[in-house]
């Protein structure tokens, strides 16, 4: 998009929970209202900013769950324990609360239908979440490819709409056996396997707790993948 | 601690700079490795916002934020590559 | 003013005594892990901790040796410059005038440094009189790495970042040096009940 890259200064803008949907039992989705949003690519986020009575402030990052064609911005949190935001977020907000969001931020780790593909997406746990906006973003005649790690099948997020996608989604679970899924974590024999070739091109995009992250960027960057068509973008040892 | 990258440092850096710096390319001065700000080693957990780079740790950017005013530190970096458009 | 965020509640905050909680500053009884670099991990066997600079004789212990000395059990508040104020806080620690012992110098500033590049600056008399402390335990245990561990230089009296975690020595100066984040904007000398954060406050 012209002008992307140009900012102006971001203003803080009073979001209205407009509706809350439960995804597991660690996630939940926050559908937002947003007064003067101007939209967003797939893969950016957001800042939020929480004020207690007595005036004090926390500020936290979430990734853009929705597309950027969808009538509502969405975000999905996971509950950190003893988390300081994320359980508020997730055990508290209800419709109607209103909080402060920054954005969208991030002209890094971010994608749209101009850039091209094919899309080469690898999630681990809650690091899905940007690269579902990707998914929703992209046209059909854009392959794509996600790969998305979880610990149990519980945890996936998007279950349904993900299982929609068919063969353009492989999920793989690491810490449960379940009959007719993958188990096993994301390595090289998997990436080789299942997705694109370095010679195809993709543009890759790899998200996830920190450790999952470089594992699986080093595997593709192993496998021949030039290092300047991966982009990565880390949640920290457990997420935010 | 949550070391993070460069990714986390885009909302506080949009604060001082006009231009989206996280794809943007900078050249670490003390061990020449070139890569996008979004690769950098960020520690948010902070008095300030500290960028390190990916390769040899050493300080590329910090950013201290306090009643009104900011302290922007770049000599860490010889060079920042900025898209306009 | 931003608008209160309906339930929100934050990390726990209580209330104290006026007297015990400098300006700009909440109480908490968590202990929050703040740092500008990755933790580092020196094996107990390859720690010294050194003086040097403005001194006819560097000293330097290493870890044994730092442990034989007399320690003391410290109980203080200590104030972050990100707002937080612990109240009571229990370490146990080596006095730096135990190490400072019979040192002629004349040095009137302090520099620390740490494993991982860290420095703070400090005037000796700061560091002097029963005001500091190379402290490896807290709360009745070895000090965690992230908070510091294996030792850490414990001066309570003034702003956190001053009590530089990871900390192998200290350079005895005639001249003062700004540390890190004195050099990165944040102030130089850093009394909590003056409320000097920053460059220029």
């Amino acid at each position: 998009m012209a002008g992307a890259a140009v900012l102006g200064r971001l203003t803080w803008r009073l979001a209205e929970v407009a509706g809350v949907v439960a995804q597991t039992m660690r996630t939940r989705t926050l559908v937002l209202e947003i007064d003067g949003w101007s939209g967003h690519r797939a893969g950016q986020h957001v800042d939020i900013r929480l004020t207690a009575e007595d005036g004090y402030q926390a500020e936290r990052s979430y990734s853009i769950a929705s597309g950027p064609d969808d009538p509502r911005l969405e975000l999905t949190v996971e509950r950190i324990d003893d988390g300081e935001v994320s359980p508020y977020l997730v055990d508290e907000v209800r419709q109607g609360d209103s909080f402060e969001v920054r954005g969208p931020i991030g002209g890094y780790f971010a994608w749209s239908p101009d850039d091209g593909g094919p899309l080469l997406l690898v999630a681990g746990g809650s690091g899905v979440v940007p690269l579902r906006s990707m998914l929703r973003a992209r046209p059909r005649d854009v392959p794509a490819k996600l790969i998305y790690s979880a610990r149990t099948h519980d945890d996936l997020i998007y279950r349904d709409e993900l299982s929609a996608l068919g063969d353009d989604v492989l999920l793989t679970l690491t810490r449960e056996q379940r009959e007719g899924v993958r188990a096993g974590r994301v390595d090289e024999d998997l990436l080789r396997d299942e997705t694109f070739a370095p010679d195809e091109d993709p543009r890759v995009f790899v998200c996830g707790p920190t450790s999952f992250v470089e594992s699986v960027a080093s595997a593709l960057v192993e496998l021949g993948h030039a290092p300047e068509r991966i982009r990565t973008e880390r949640f920290g040892p457990t997420g935010r | 601690m949550e070391e993070l990258d460069g990714n986390a440092a885009a909302g506080m850096l949009s604060e001082v700079f006009a231009l989206e710096l996280t794809a943007a390319r900078g050249r670490c001065d003390g061990c020449g490795n070139i890569a996008a700000v979004g690769e950098a080693r960020v520690f948010v957990d902070s008095p300030g916002l500290v960028v390190r780079c990916r390769n040899c740790e050493s300080v590329l950017l910090v950013l201290v934020r306090g009643d009104g005013r900011y302290w922007l530190g770049v000599q860490g970096l010889t060079w920042l590559e900025l898209a306009a458009t | 003013m931003s608008p209160v965020s309906r339930g929100f509640r934050g990390r726990s905050r209580s209330d104290a005594p006026r007297d015990r909680v400098p300006p700009g500053q909440y109480v908490t009884d968590d202990f929050p892990v703040l740092s500008a670099g990755p933790t580092p991990h020196t094996p107990l066997d390859e720690w010294t901790f050194t003086i040097a600079g403005e001194i006819d004789e560097p000293r330097r212990w290493t870890w044994d040796e730092l442990r034989a000395l007399p320690s003391e059990q410290i109980t203080k508040d200590i104030h972050c410059v990100t707002k937080w104020s612990k109240l009571d806080s229990e370490w146990e620690g080596v006095s730096v005038d135990t190490l400072l012992d019979a040192v002629d110098t004349e040095a009137e500033h302090v520099v620390a440094f740490c494993d991982g590049g860290y420095t703070t600056n400090l005037p000796l008399d700061d560091v002097t009189g029963g005001k500091a402390w190379v402290a490896f335990a807290y709360g009745g245990e070895p000090l965690d790495p992230e908070h510091g561990g294996p030792a850490r230089l414990l001066v309570p009296h003034l702003y956190f970042w001053k009590s530089a975690k990871w900390v192998r020595g200290l350079t005895l100066r005639v001249d003062d040096e700004p540390g890190f984040w004195e050099r990165y904007g944040y102030h130089n000398y850093g009394d909590p009940w003056r409320e000097q954060r920053y460059w220029g406050d």
